[in-house]
């Protein structure tokens, strides 16, 4: 048994909003410039070095790499050997996240009633999920999401008949609907399987996964590959002015479901592949 | 090509979809918010916080800054949600847009009937843009925050030509040559 008292992930969320906001990984730098190679619109290939260029000046300066530092979402993995002491753990997150776009001049993006509307003042609440994992750590991961990408996702649940073609064509269709409203280069998170939130939560999932890298079924992998070839022929581009690099990658997550359904979700990553993690 | 704001007609009339522009001068953020406000109250017979007439609006809520420097990241939010406020600002004559996303078909006929043009920004280039920022002034509706109107003096802040006054769209022109798939 670990005590942790709920107070330490203050500081650390507050760090990790900052980070994501405003270093874009080595990960996403790379892809970007591999893509840069291959793009060839000139206006492409023209955005997506501004785009490199971009990230760059914002780590230098500090400073959110893209203004719509989004609705920040949590993921804690909590080890179940921890017995957490003070005050309610999600009341922490939330101080730690309040902290975070405070102390990194970031936007304040998020309304308290969907449908009233008044912006809550300092980002807060986050979206947080939380699990129990084996052992006694907890692993921090902070995602914000911006509105032009997140906007663009959908889900439905198919029948088992429609089986991949199905998939395939909803997926690409989610893509092109996007066009240019989503920042791309995007990275496409597809979740297949469960019911009709969990591969909501699957696609999100898919984009914790690096760039490149495939998934560890086969026939899985090979639908990547396939979904991101697809969808580089619909021609949208960077930014959507027209061009090869549409998507910088697919990533695939599943999960059983029901004899009668074949659940999919689409979630879309602007460009802003934006993400930090720890373990406490 | 560098061009100075206002733009006036004559410049706006020789754009061309994919021109790269360099833009110098006061530009207007207004995003969701300050339109529905900005419509409802031409609705009411009102007049305007601001003087639109050969306005250049810049779809942007920008991050606060940082004690000591001018404007924090900034730059353009998806176009598409402001096409219904189009036409009656192009009547108080609007005569510029910046965002980001293609938009739906009645604006490039707006953009062709008012002589008016839309300009794709650099999605997620904020901090690039937030540093051709000089100047900010908070224009209307302060109590949006983020999404008040501010007057913004910008050097050289890079965009392209998505929509010209002829009513060509970039976007419909360009995805159809890379395109490789049957739909
Ligand atoms: S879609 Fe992404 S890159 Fe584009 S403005 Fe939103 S957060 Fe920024």
């Amino acid at each position: 048994m670990r005590v942790i008292n709920t107070v330490e992930l203050v500081p650390l969320i507050r760090k990790l909003t900052m980070k994501a906001c405003i270093e874009l990984d080595d990960n996403l730098i790379g892809a970007l410039e591999e893509s840069e190679k291959r793009e060839e619109s000139p206006l492409g290939k023209e955005i997506i070095g501004t785009l490199v260029e971009n990230a760059r000046a914002a780590k230098d300066e500090g400073l959110a790499c893209c203004q719509d530092t989004g609705i920040l979402v949590v993921y804690l993995s909590i080890g179940q050997e921890v017995v957490w002491q003070g005050n309610p753990l999600e009341e922490m997150v939330n101080e730690g996240v309040r902290q975070g776009y405070r102390d990194g001049y970031l936007r304040n993006s998020v309304v308290l009633d969907p449908f009233l509307r008044e912006n809550s003042g300092d980002n807060t609440p986050c979206v947080l999920h939380t699990d129990i994992i084996p052992g006694d750590r907890v692993k921090i991961l902070v995602m914000p999401k911006g509105a032009g990408s997140e906007n663009m996702g959908r889900v439905q649940v198919l029948t088992p008949a429609q089986g991949k073609a199905g998939v395939k064509d909803f997926v690409v269709e989610t893509v092109e609907k996007a066009g240019g409203k989503a920042c791309p280069p995007l990275i496409v998170g597809v979740g297949v399987g469960g019911t009709m939130e969990k591969s909501a939560f699957l696609a999100k999932e898919a984009l914790k996964r690096p760039i490149g890298e495939r998934h560890r079924e086969k026939h899985i992998a090979e639908l990547e590959d396939e979904l991101l070839e697809e969808i580089n022929r619909l021609g949208i581009g960077p930014l959507g002015v027209g061009g090869r690099i549409t998507a910088l990658d697919v990533h695939i997550e599943v999960y059983p479901c029901h004899i009668a359904s074949l659940p999919v979700a689409v979630n879309l990553q602007c460009h802003a592949n934006r993400h930090a993690e720890a373990v406490l | 090509m560098k061009l100075t704001l206002p733009l006036d007609k004559e410049t706006l009339k020789i754009l061309r979809i994919g021109d790269t522009v360099e833009l110098t001068g006061n530009l207007y953020t207004a995003r969701d918010a300050a339109h529905e406000r900005m419509i409802s109250t031409l609705e009411k017979g009102d007049p305007l916080p601001l003087n639109l007439e050969g306005v250049t609006i810049f779809y942007a809520g920008p991050c606060p800054a940082k004690p000591g420097e001018i404007s924090g990241p900034i730059g353009p939010t998806t176009s598409v949600r402001m096409d219904p406020y189009v036409e009656p600002l192009m009547k108080e004559g609007v005569v510029g847009m910046i965002g980001k996303g293609d938009r739906s078909p009645y604006v490039a006929e707006l953009c062709k009937e008012y002589g008016a043009v839309y300009f794709l920004g650099i999605g997620g280039a904020a901090t690039l843009y937030g540093k051709t920022v000089k100047e900010v002034e908070i224009v209307a509706y302060e109590d949006l925050g983020t999404e008040s109107i501010k007057r913004l003096y910008v050097e050289g802040l890079k965009v392209i030509v998505g929509i010209d006054t002829k009513g060509r769209v970039l976007q419909d022109e360009e995805i159809a040559r890379y395109r490789t798939r049957s739909s």
